[in-house]
């Protein structure tokens, strides 16, 4: 699906045409955040940990040529071949060579960003190649012919009759069944043929390592190990960002990922590849697309720490409202917006105004990026630049407030933290500009300055 | 120059100049609990059953009522007589129809009921996800704290294979609603052996 003639405002219109939709999208990643929030809060040491993931991460950026050759020396070791590729043209070339060496035509592929990225399906596809998703998320929206929506939920845009429809239709389910029991049954055996009969898998990878040049993927369908295990040749594709210096340092972020992305203690499987299998070949593509660049952009190159929990989006008061395809990139939300200019400003130039500046996204950020004001310093590059008419064409209307007036969104970030804790109800429905913008709900009985000044002892 | 050796320079030119050293990761563990209850508390909590045994004979005993359907049941535990014992040649799509896989683990992690796996005790790495259903007997004593103590036990060991394995295989794709079996195990058992 191309979006390239749209903007995130007038995206995000599209999908709050469907208001109840809109509400229950809303609701339901608020949900996740709070299950975030419980899960972090069971962990006395959380503050101490984020800190150690952002220190360590820091570490990684001062020194990121080094670790890379260190864990192409042990991974090549190991009996691993290493690939290098400059742009999401190189990977997708180096892919397709691993294959058509092979004599393979059909892959699956489990749960990938940087694929998305690079639209690696789409130039598979183009040269014979199946490409089957194995995500139970990934699938459905394949199916579909549409990008994910959420990184770590691809089909959080979706209610359950829209995936019946589709599972009926690609799947033959019984019509109507909307049973989601039933319905991740019908893709577990759909999947299962697929995992048996095909030659070739790619993963993702989550961190990997330099000092012993393993990497580590995490899932929790299993669908990344059912792929790998079963497979003669498992190629697994990676920003050089996702390098951690040692394999102890694997267990900050293994407790940090699972709890901020969905409130899980751990993903069910976190899995260590170090060797291939005997008989098996495996394959790494280490991909820059754009980070180097970024790694030199000294306000903007904190967001290479990224670890892709998806935190930054359940709770941003955006996000939720506007939905994952208004961002028209393959990462949305909040680090999304921070990393889509670095590639391309002009395309993208509308993303660093599809925030209101609360911090929220900072706050739950598991390594600590200043997410927030990488937006802000974003609009005042891009202002610089010359793409001012360029967003003012797009004729954003929360936007040229947000410009003129900084301060409000300041103090409301600040009164939006607060209130979040007290009263969460309050940020979902007065105080979001978002839903002010979009409906005009009918005046709150007290202004926010009253309720805070009887409320605030 | 080479691809690769662009990269790098790039990097190297653009990386932070800053030094930033390594911090300490020095997190006490929680001991508010023992081990093995807390462990039990969090399997519980991700759709995971535990059972306390003392012996194998009481393992053996409690997969033959547990499990009545499962035709094809496989172990990796040389000391359990149940089940066919595999080898490390065999093809893992032979695997397909497993309905019940039990196998040892290393250690398990009280904080997140997490049970370390490697490829010389599974013998094949696809074991534990192709089966229906999955069983893990662990030793009470190898319950450790937390993740920090998990990485100071495997320490520099070397392994091909090795994961962490944390409830039965889920997904919560559908709206949200949280659905057991995704492809891997339906459902996951633990077997604290406490000896006594
Ligand atoms: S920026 Fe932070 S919160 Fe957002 S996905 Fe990355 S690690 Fe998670």
């Amino acid at each position: 699906m191309s979006h390239s003639d749209k903007d995130h405002p007038k995206l995000a219109e599209q999908f709050n045409a469907d208001e109840p939709r809109v509400d229950w999208h809303d609701e339901t990643l608020w949900w996740v955040r709070v299950k975030r929030d419980k899960a972090a809060r069971s962990i006395p040491e959380w503050e101490q940990l984020r800190e150690t993931a952002s220190r360590i991460k820091n570490n990684v950026l001062a020194n990121l040529s080094e670790y890379l050759i260190q864990f192409e020396e042990q991974a090549t070791r190991n009996g691993i071949t290493v690939h290098w590729a400059k742009d999401g043209k190189e990977h997708n070339a180096i892919v397709l060579g691993l294959l058509q060496k092979h004599g393979i035509d059909r892959m699956v592929k489990s749960k990938s960003m940087l694929t998305e990225e690079c639209h690696l399906n789409d130039y598979l596809q183009q040269h014979g190649i199946e490409v089957i998703d194995t995500d139970l998320g990934e699938r459905i929206v394949q199916m579909r012919k549409e990008p994910p929506s959420h990184i770590v939920l691809p089909a959080i845009h979706l209610k359950k009759q829209d995936v019946s429809d589709t599972f009926h239709e690609h799947l033959q389910t019984e019509k109507g069944n909307n049973d989601p029991q039933f319905l991740t049954q019908a893709a577990r055996i759909h999947l299962r043929e697929k995992f048996l009969t095909r030659r070739a898998a790619l993963t993702g990878v989550n961190f990997a390592v330099a000092e012993t040049g393993e990497f580590v993927v995490c899932t929790n369908e299993g669908n990344a190990d059912m792929g790998a295990h079963l497979a003669d040749i498992h190629i697994a594709s990676m920003g050089f960002e996702k390098i951690i210096p040692q394999r102890r340092h694997l267990s900050v972020f293994l407790r940090l990922l699972a709890r901020s992305a969905t409130g899980q203690p751990i993903t069910t499987y976190s899995s260590h590849f170090k060797k291939p299998r005997k008989g098996a070949e495996m394959h790494i593509v280490l991909v820059d697309n754009g980070r180097s660049t970024q790694l030199g952009r000294k306000d903007f190159r904190n967001s290479l720490k990224c670890i892709r929990c998806g935190a930054c989006f359940n709770t941003c008061p955006v996000y939720r409202r506007s939905g994952g395809h208004s961002y028209h990139t393959a990462i949305a939300g909040p680090i999304g917006s921070i990393l889509a200019p670095n590639l391309d400003m002009r395309k993208y130039a509308d993303l660093p105004f599809a925030s209101t500046l609360c911090g929220s996204c900072s706050n739950v950020c598991p390594v600590k990026i200043d997410i927030h004001d990488q937006l802000y310093k974003w609009r005042q590059v891009l202002m610089k630049e010359g793409y001012g008419s360029t967003i003012k064409k797009m004729g954003m209307k929360g936007m040229t407030f947000t410009l003129s007036h900084p301060g409000f969104y300041q103090f409301a970030g600040k009164a939006g933290r607060w209130a979040m804790k007290a009263a969460p109800f309050i940020i979902n429905n007065k105080l979001n500009p978002w839903y002010k913008q979009r409906d005009m709900p009918s005046p709150p009985k007290e202004s926010f300055g009253e309720w805070y000044k009887k409320n605030r002892k | 120059m080479s691809n690769r050796d662009q990269i790098l320079q790039t990097i190297k030119n653009n990386q932070p100049a800053t030094a930033s050293p390594l911090p300490d990761i020095d997190f006490p563990p929680d001991v508010s609990k023992p081990a093995c209850d807390k462990f039990i508390e969090a399997l519980a909590g991700i759709g995971g059953a535990s059972h306390l045994v003392k012996d194998y004979e009481a393992i053996n005993a409690i997969i033959k009522t547990a499990y009545p359907q499962a035709k094809r049941i496989v172990t990796t535990c040389a000391a359990l007589p149940a089940g066919e014992h595999l080898s490390a040649d065999a093809d893992p799509h032979a695997l397909d129809n497993v309905d019940l896989a039990v196998i040892t683990a290393h250690f398990a992690v009280a904080e997140n009921a997490a049970l370390w796996v490697t490829e010389d005790i599974v013998q094949q790495r696809a074991l534990p996800f192709i089966t229906q259903q999955l069983a893990v007997i662990v030793k009470k004593e190898d319950i450790l704290n937390n993740m920090h103590q998990a990485y100071q036990r495997i320490g520099a060991e070397d392994y091909g294979f090795g994961t962490f394995i944390a409830g039965p295989s889920k997904t919560a794709d559908i709206e949200q609603s949280l659905v057991l079996g995704a492809h891997g195990p339906k459902t996951m058992c633990v077997f604290i052996l406490s000896g006594k």
